[in-house]
Order: C-alpha cells, then sequence, then structure tokens
C-alpha cells in the first residue's frame, strides 16, 4: 500500500527536525491566518485560479523569495560549519547532512530563485512590453506555474519525509546510481527537476508565441525593447535545452527504477554520458538566467542615464549570438575527464569567444551612460555592482575556458568563487535592479530608497567579503564540498567568508525592512502617473498598477523607446469610445493538474504505483476536461472599462 | 571634511586589507601559484599570462564605470548630455575588435597550451619513469607500483627531477585526483584508465585531495605525494617490501569496502595484474 514508505522516512536529526517543525508552523500559521480573515475564497478565485499573467508573474517572485531565503539558511549553514569544522573539530554537520544541504542550496537556488524570479519578472512585464492583453496561452501560463510550484514543494518535502539527495546539485552518476545510492534522496531529484521542467518548457513555448505573434500594432522585431529580445533568446534557449535535461533524468529514473544500465559504470553504461548531457542543458540554463538580468540592465541602464539605449542593433546580435554560442560549449565543464587536446581547446576556444558579444554588452551600457545624466537610484546602483562583480567573474570565467589553467582551478573553490561572482553578481542583482525599478508598477507606489541602497552595500560588500577569499581558498588546493579540510592555514579565510555571508544577511534584512516600510508609507509614495522614473516602454504608459486588461486601447509603435517618443511628441489623446474587451476566463485545472503532479512524482518515489497510476490519470482527465469546456473567455463590457479608465483619470 | 574623512577610511580600509592579505599569502602555501613541477609551473604561467591579457580590457572597464558614473552624474551640469545619441561605429567596431584580437590571442595560447598541457602525454626526460596505478576507492586513495611490487594507501612516494606516470582509475563513485603543486587534476572514474604525467623539481611533501563529491567520506581523501631523492625512495621501496600485510584480489576486496579517514598504509603487491583486473571488472561480458 504505501511501497517503500515506512516510520523511518519521518525519523531525522535535531537539526533537521527543527527545520521540519519551522516549515510546519509556517505553514498552520499561514493556514490559521487566512481562516482567521476568511480570505480563502479570495485566494481561491483571485488568485490560485488566476490567468492574470500579472498575479502569476507576483506569485512566482513570492514563491521565489520563500525559496530564496531556505537557500541563504543552507548557505549560512555551509559557512557555519566551514569556518569551524578544520582539523580535529568536525564542525556541528555530519558530512552525510553536509552533503545533503549543499545539495539544496544549489537545487533551489537555480530551480527555483534564479527560475523563479525571471520568470516572474518576465511573466509581469513581457505582456506589457509588447502592448498586450496576456500572454498568448494563458491558461497553460497558469499550469505552468503550479508545475514550477509542484516542483518546488515537492524538493523541499524530501526534507520532512525521507531524505534530501547528497550528491550535488548536478547528481552525477555513479554516485547518483542506485548502487551508490539507493534512497529516496535522488528520486526526489529526479521527479522534482521533470515536475518544474515541464513547467519551464511550457512557458517557454507560450512566450515565444506570446513575443512572435502577439506584438501590438507596428513593433517590428527590430522596435522590440531589449528585454523583449533577451527573453525571446532566453525562451529559444529553454525550449532547446530543457528536453535535454527531460530526457536525461528520465534515463536516470530508467536507470535506478527498471536497471536500464544507461548511465551505469557496467554493462556498457556510461556516466560520462550524463555529465555530457546534463551540462548540454547546463550550460544553456546559465545563459536562461543571464540573459533577462542582461534584458533588465538594458531597460535600466538608459531610463536612469535618460539617455536612448547605445548600440541596439550590437545588443540584438550579441544576444543572438550568445544564444548560438550556449549550446556549444558544454564541454568546458569537464576539461578534466580527459577528452583529446583537439577537442578540450575547441571547446575552450568558444567559451572565451562568448566573452565577445558579453564584452560588447557592457561597453553598450557604459555608453549609454556617456553623455547621460545618471540619476542614483538603488536600480542604478545594483547595475555599478553589477558591472564590477560580472566583470571580474566573467574574467575568471575565461581563465577557467583554458583547458591547461582550467586543470588546476577546476572543482575548487575558485570555481565557486567565479560562479557565484556571475550569478549573485548577474542574475540576482539583475533581479533586484529590476525589482526596485518595476515596483511601483508592479503596487502602485515606490521603495523606499534610502533603505534599498542600505541593502545594496550590505550586499555588496558582503558578496565580495564572501566570495573574494573563495579565489585565494582555489589556488591554495581548497576543493568544492569540503564539510571538513586538515589545513589549519585556510580557516581565517573561511571566517572572512562567513562574516561576509553574514553581511549578507543584513542586508537581506534590509530589503525586509524596505518593504514594510514602504507599505507602510505607501500613501505618500504612490505613484499616481503610472510613470514614476520617465519611463520608455509601454509598461510605464499605463497606470499603476496596470488594470487587468493592461491597456484600455491597443497601443500603435513607430519607433523604439515608443512611450518616451510619445511623451517628446506631446500627441494629443484621441477620445475614442471604449470597446468590450476579449478576456481570458480563470481556471482551476492548472492548480489541480499541479497538484495531482505532486501525488503522481510522491507515488513514484516511493513506490507506490497504484498511486501514481491513479494521479497519472487524474491530470489526463482534468486535460481533458478542460478540452470539453466550452466558455474560455469573456467579454469585459465598454462601460466597465469606461469606469475603471475614469477611475484613473481622476 | 566629513567627505575627506569619509574617503581617507575607504582608503586605510583598502591599504589594511592589502597589507592583511600580503602577509596572509606570505605565510600560507599558495599551492597552485607556487609550483613544484614542470607542469604546475607551466599552468601557473599559463594563468598569469592568461589573466595579465585579460586585464587590459577588464581595467578599462572599471575605470571607465566609475568615471562616467561620476562625470554624468545628473548634477554635474557642465557634463554634455546627448539624449539622442545611440550609435557611433569607430566606437562600436572598437569594442567588437581588440577584445576580439585579445581573444584571438589567447585561443592561440589555448589552443598550444592544450596540446602542450594535455596529461596523456608523456614527459620527455633521460630518466626513466615510475609507474604508479592509482585507484580511487570509497574513501581512499589505492596506489599500486607494479614495477616495484608494492602498493600503498594515502601515500605515495617518488624520486624528484624523474617522471611519474599514474594511470587512474575508480572502483568507487567518480573521483578527481589533484596535487596542486605538481599540476592540474584528471578524473579518477570506474571502468576508465586515465593517463596523467607529472614530475616534482623539488624534494617536499606535497598536498593531494580528491576534488570531485564521491559520497560521505570524500572530505577525509587526501593524501601526501612526497617528492625525495632516489636513494631515499629505493630505501622507502625496501622498507615497505617488509610489510606485514599483503595485496592479493581477496584482501584488495576488504580494502575495498567503504571506509573514511584512513591513515597511510602499505602492502608488498602479490597480484601485478590488480589494477587490469579492477578495470575489467565493469567490462561488459565477452560474447
Amino acid at each position: 500500500m504505501f511501497g517503500r514508505l515506512t516510520i523511518e522516512a519521518f525519523q531525522h536529526d535535531m537539526i533537521e527536525y527543527m527545520a521540519d517543525v519551522s516549515m510546519l508552523l509556517g505553514a498552520v500559521l499561514v493556514i490559521g491566518l487566512l481562516t482567521y480573515l476568511k480570505r480563502w475564497k479570495w485566494l481561491w478565485t483571485e488568485w490560485l485560479t488566476t490567468v492574470d499573467h500579472k498575479k502569476i508573474g507576483i506569485m512566482y517572485i513570492i514563491f521565489s523569495t520563500l525559496m530564496l531565503l531556505k537557500g541563504l539558511v543552507d548557505a549560512a549553514m555551509m559557512r557555519a560549519q566551514q569556518m569551524m569544522a578544520v582539523g580535529q573539530s568536525m564542525g556541528y554537520l555530519e558530512p552525510d547532512h553536509y552533503q545533503q544541504i549543499f545539495t539544496a542550496h544549489g537545487v533551489t537556488m537555480i530551480f527555483f530563485v534564479g527560475m523563479g524570479y525571471m520568470f516572474g519578472i518576465i511573466n509581469y512585464m513581457l505582456p506589457l512590453q509588447i502592448g498586450a492583453r496576456d500572454v498568448a496561452f494563458p491558461y497553460l501560463n497558469n499550469l505552468s506555474f503550479w508545475l514550477f510550484v509542484s516542483g518546488g514543494l515537492f524538493i523541499i518535502t524530501s526534507l520532512v519525509i525521507g531524505e534530501y539527495a547528497g550528491t550535488g546539485w548536478s547528481c552525477y552518476p555513479p554516485l547518483s546510481g542506485i548502487k551508490y545510492n539507493p534512497g529516496v534522496g535522488v528520486d526526489y531529484w529526479l521527479w522534482s527537476v521533470q515536475i518544474s521542467g515541464a513547467g519551464t518548457m511550457l512557458s517557454g513555448i507560450n512566450f515565444l508565441v506570446t513575443i512572435l505573434k502577439m506584438r501590438c500594432p507596428g513593433m517590428t522585431l527590430m522596435k522590440m525593447p531589449v528585454f523583449v529580445w533577451s527573453v525571446l533568446a532566453t525562451v529559444i534557449l529553454v525550449i532547446f535545452a530543457f528536453p535535454i535535461l527531460t530526457a536525461t533524468a528520465a534515463m536516470l529514473t530508467t536507470d535506478r527504477l527498471l536497471d536500464t544500465k544507461i548511465f551505469t559504470e557496467d554493462f556498457g553504461g556510461s556516466p560520462m554520458m550524463y555529465i555530457n548531457l546534463f551540462w548540454a542543458w547546463g550550460h544553456p540554463e546559465v545563459y536562461i538566467l543571464i540573459l533577462p538580468a542582461f534584458g533588465i540592465f538594458s531597460e535600466v541602464v538608459p531610463v536612469f542615464s535618460q539617455k536612448r539605449l547605445f548600440g541596439y542593433t550590437s545588443m540584438v546580435w550579441a544576444i543572438l549570438a550568445i544564444t548560438f554560442l550556449a549550446f556549444v560549449v558544454w564541454l568546458h565543464h569537464f576539461f578534466t575527464m580527459g577528452a583529446g587536446a583537439n577537442v578540450n581547446a575547441f571547446f575552450g576556444i568558444m567559451t572565451m569567444i562568448i566573452a565577445l558579444p558579453t564584452g560588447v554588452k557592457v561597453f553598450n551600457w557604459l555608453f549609454t551612460m556617456f553623455r547621460g545624466k545618471i540619476k542614483f537610484t538603488t536600480p542604478m546602483y545594483w547595475f555599478l555592482g553589477f558591472v564590477v562583480t560580472f566583470t571580474l567573474g566573467g574574467m575568471a570565467g575565461v581563465l577557467m575556458a583554458i583547458p591547461g589553467a582550467d586543470f588546476q582551478v577546476h572543482n575548487s573553490l575558485f570555481l565557486i568563487a567565479h560562479f557565484h561572482f556571475v550569478i549573485i553578481g548577474g542574475v540576482v542583482f539583475g533581479f533586484f535592479a529590476g525589482y526596485s525599478y518595476w515596483f511601483p508598477k508592479i503596487f502602485g507606489f515606490t521603495l523606499n530608497e534610502k533603505l534599498g541602497k542600505y541593502a545594496f552595500w550590505f550586499w555588496l560588500i558582503g558578496f565580495l567579503m564572501a566570495f573574494t577569499p573563495l579565489y585565494l581558498l582555489g589556488f591554495m588546493g581548497a576543493t568544492r564540498r569540503l564539510d571538513h579540510y586538515n589545513v589549519p592555514g585556510w580557516q581565517p579565510l573561511f571566517i572572512v567568508a562567513g562574516i561576509g555571508a553574514a553581511l549578507v544577511l543584513v542586508g537581506v534584512g534590509f530589503q525586509m525592512l524596505q518593504l514594510l516600510v514602504s507599505i507602510k508609507d505607501r500613501k505618500q509614495n504612490a505613484d499616481l502617473t503610472g510613470d514614476p522614473w520617465n519611463g520608455r516602454n509601454l509598461e510605464w504608459s499605463t497606470s499603476s498598477p496596470p488594470p487587468f486588461y493592461n491597456f484600455a486601447f491597443t497601443p500603435h509603435v513607430h519607433s523604439r523607446d515608443p512611450f518616451w517618443v510619445a511623451k517628446k511628441g506631446k500627441q494629443i489623446e484621441e477620445k475614442r469610445a471604449y470597446h468590450p474587451l476579449h478576456m481570458p476566463k480563470n481556471t482551476g485545472t492548472g492548480f489541480y493538474i499541479g497538484a495531482l503532479s505532486f501525488v503522481f512524482g510522491f507515488a513514484l518515489v516511493w513506490y507506490m504505483f497504484w498511486l501514481a497510476l491513479l494521479s497519472a490519470v487524474g491530470m489526463v482527465a482534468f486535460s481533458l476536461a478542460r478540452l470539453f469546456e466550452k466558455e474560455h473567455e469573456y467579454y469585459v463590457p465598454a462601460a466597465e472599462v469606461a469606469k475603471i479608465e475614469m477611475g484613473r483619470s481622476e | 571634511m566629513k567627505k575627506i574623512i569619509k574617503y581617507l577610511a575607504i582608503v586605510l580600509f583598502l591599504v589594511a586589507t592589502a597589507a592583511v592579505t600580503y602577509i596572509y599569502i606570505q605565510n600560507n602555501t599558495i599551492a597552485v601559484l607556487e609550483p613544484k613541477g614542470m607542469i604546475a609551473e607551466k599552468e601557473s604561467n599559463l594563468i598569469i599570462t592568461a589573466s595579465l591579457l585579460m586585464l587590459i580590457v577588464v581595467v578599462p572597464v572599471l575605470i571607465l564605470t566609475w568615471f562616467f558614473a561620476w562625470r554624468y552624474r545628473e548634477g554635474n551640469v557642465k557634463a554634455l548630455h546627448t539624449p539622442d545619441w545611440e550609435h557611433n561605429t569607430i566606437a562600436e567596431v572598437c569594442w567588437w575588435g581588440i577584445p576580439l584580437v585579445i581573444i584571438g590571442i589567447l585561443a592561440i595560447i589555448t589552443w598550444r597550451s592544450t596540446h602542450d598541457l594535455n596529461p596523456f602525454n608523456p614527459i620527455v626526460s633521460d630518466k626513466k619513469a615510475v609507474k604508479i596505478q592509482v585507484v580511487a576507492l570509497q574513501w581512499k586513495w589505492l596506489f599500486i607500483y607494479p614495477e616495484q611490487g608494492i602498493a600503498t594507501v594515502n601515500f605515495i612516494q617518488f624520486p624528484v627531477d624523474t617522471p611519474v606516470n599514474f594511470e587512474i582509475t575508480a572502483d568507487a563513485p567518480m573521483n578527481s585526483f589533484w596535487i596542486p603543486q605538481l599540476g592540474g587534476m584528471i578524473y579518477a572514474m570506474p571502468a576508465m584508465r586515465s593517463k596523467l604525467h607529472l614530475i616534482a623539481s623539488e624534494m617536499g611533501d606535497f598536498r593531494g585531495v580528491s576534488a570531485n563529491l564521491s559520497g560521505t567520506g570524500f572530505a577525509g581523501m587526501t593524501f601526501v605525494a612526497k617528492s625525495s631523492s632516489l636513494a631515499d625512495f629505493e630505501e622507502w621501496v625496501q622498507t615497505v617490501k617488509q610489510s606485514k600485510s599483503q595485496l592479493t584480489t581477496e584482501s584488495y576486496k576488504q580494502l575495498s569496502l567503504p571506509s573514511q579517514n584512513n591513515p597511510v598504509a602499505s602492502y608488498i603487491l602479490l597480484d601485478n595484474n590488480l589494477f587490469d583486473e579492477i578495470l575489467m571488472k565493469y567490462m561488459p561480458p565477452a560474447q
């Protein structure tokens, strides 16, 4: 009946119990609050079943923020362990537990924070920037979101029931094979990746179609904002890369479940094939995270420099070049596997070439600032921080692209420093820039600038303190993923890194405070114009927050920076009659399928095959039922549109 | 006045950090940048050359960032403001072109150094190389000296200025074999025979590690690589040969069981084909 699920799955050590209990208390608190405030119905009709891309975007960001906090706790625990575990002292964590924590940190940050934040912002901003009412497939968007959440909650569940994988986030066989890892941790990882990966794939298709088919009249490809270009490139990467991950995870699953011996070390299997396939997805994935961040900076810099983006065409070609090159560099993740010199050199050189378009983008941003009038707002701070960290991190990256140099730094803390410099400095700073830039659009009031800047400084200095020592430690021969080391000389650097991590946490504290204070002062900081920064693209032409239909009239675009040009031209707005608007209806199907996908994965992890079959049938049934529903859309009457629009101008 | 104090504090902080870093570096081994062998030295030089080349672009970027941000701040009324200026062919040719040249140079360096530093290349020397077969186990390193008829755990010794030919495999999840002061790493994979050729130019004890996660006891997979005079090496081989423990197919099974933080051990090697037998375990059965 319960497969291999026994009472043992719930037995953990003290630290894990504390984590479980705190999660449980959090859940109870939220449920209690919702019940007390009688908000269940509101939650269901307004949020959980919504197909509005804006609300889905907000939900992505909320979910990813929760995951970020969890990932930060993991990071703090790792830093604490490495501060003490030297020589005789073994630290406070068992090796197995430590290995689960760094795996959790990687999985959480890559799959559920980086991806969630980027898809959150894309969801909210992309349709607004192209002047659309919603995405091409609103119901699919809702389904994607629930699959993503389901995958995230699923991997969290492994903390409570069973165990987390201890294989590192990349889950290499043979370590992740059934022979060395018979437990449920790897299975949780596999099904989490499958479920959330399916959601990401559907999102990719959805946004590709949205960009290609839903742009407002006049917005040709070369008039699209660079953010839209970067999303276009991102979703192309998603569509080509995620099937590889799905297939690879599926093969590892059959290895574990059906003994197919595809990635085993014996009987003709090859673990090296897994590593190749994993990075054939994994490297494009890096660009899936960073390209939207590039797009965000391309929005932020011109607005706050009060000047057109420099070198638009170069920017577009640079993005496209990165998109292509992303698929021909995967081998640089394992030069040390022992491929021949020709193969290694080819992939090394291809990798370096990526530095070209990336560098061009940096120069174009800098020359956007050149002869501008720069306002030093929080988003601009994040941008400047990004240039410093990303350039230094990128330099380390090019160094590691040289196989002869990589042999000496691969899998060392130098590598860890490199990718945190580019991922925190690029993706996370990019998201924070976007967060403070678009926050007034999303919620109708600006964020507190002073606290935002405090947060920035704590983040930047803490980040540099936490990761610069790791470059040096890498050169000293410190490898990654160590729960203990025997060189006392390393300890001071680990302590500095630990203090840096603590400063980052203070920065996060300031961000929370910033949010609270800004909510408290929302009346003073209200954005009544819809355009607090003197923005350039269409998202600023509607109210803040935008009405659920985005635009009462479909915008017509004649140039780049359409809103900025329109403001300069002082076009006299014609009084036009409002039309009824065609909008999609909310649906619970996405939520149901997401929930069932969770049950499906859970059943397979614990070998409850009857339940797996049942939930699979359920998912198909819900999809079919949706097909037979007749009315997916409705009309908003012109009178209602008029009422909302009048309220805006008053 | 307040501003001056602020800048002074920043400068003071930077100077102090630099001084502390300098003292720290003086008192600790920066293994990769303090090579003790030809391969590691070439790799170290490669790292330094490539870094300097890249600084040609990186330094101007950092200076420009700071300068533009300062010069074109909104409050600076003297600075030019050209809100519609968005294209300049010469400028864009520059930042596609100059980095292209640097990447071109780096590409040539990469091509050459990758062939030169291919770990599979034997090292040319008039001295006869020492052959060491390496097996990564759960969670220790087994070293087999087939020519000397000995084997050790978590310790190797070899003569200075003599090439050492490593043959590397694993009877465990994938590991990575790395002695930073002698040269770069290569994966130790089950069913695969990797090769690595290193040489030490100085005598000394060098730290060796596994650089790839292989399970619970992975952090304890450190070993000592000792480079000594030829006479010392031969004497050491003789000492090991006096060892009471023997390594046979049977005792190997015992040894290969998972264990953590293993002390150094030495064996007389009775099964000269042990390394090949370990490899063949994973081969598909013959038709």
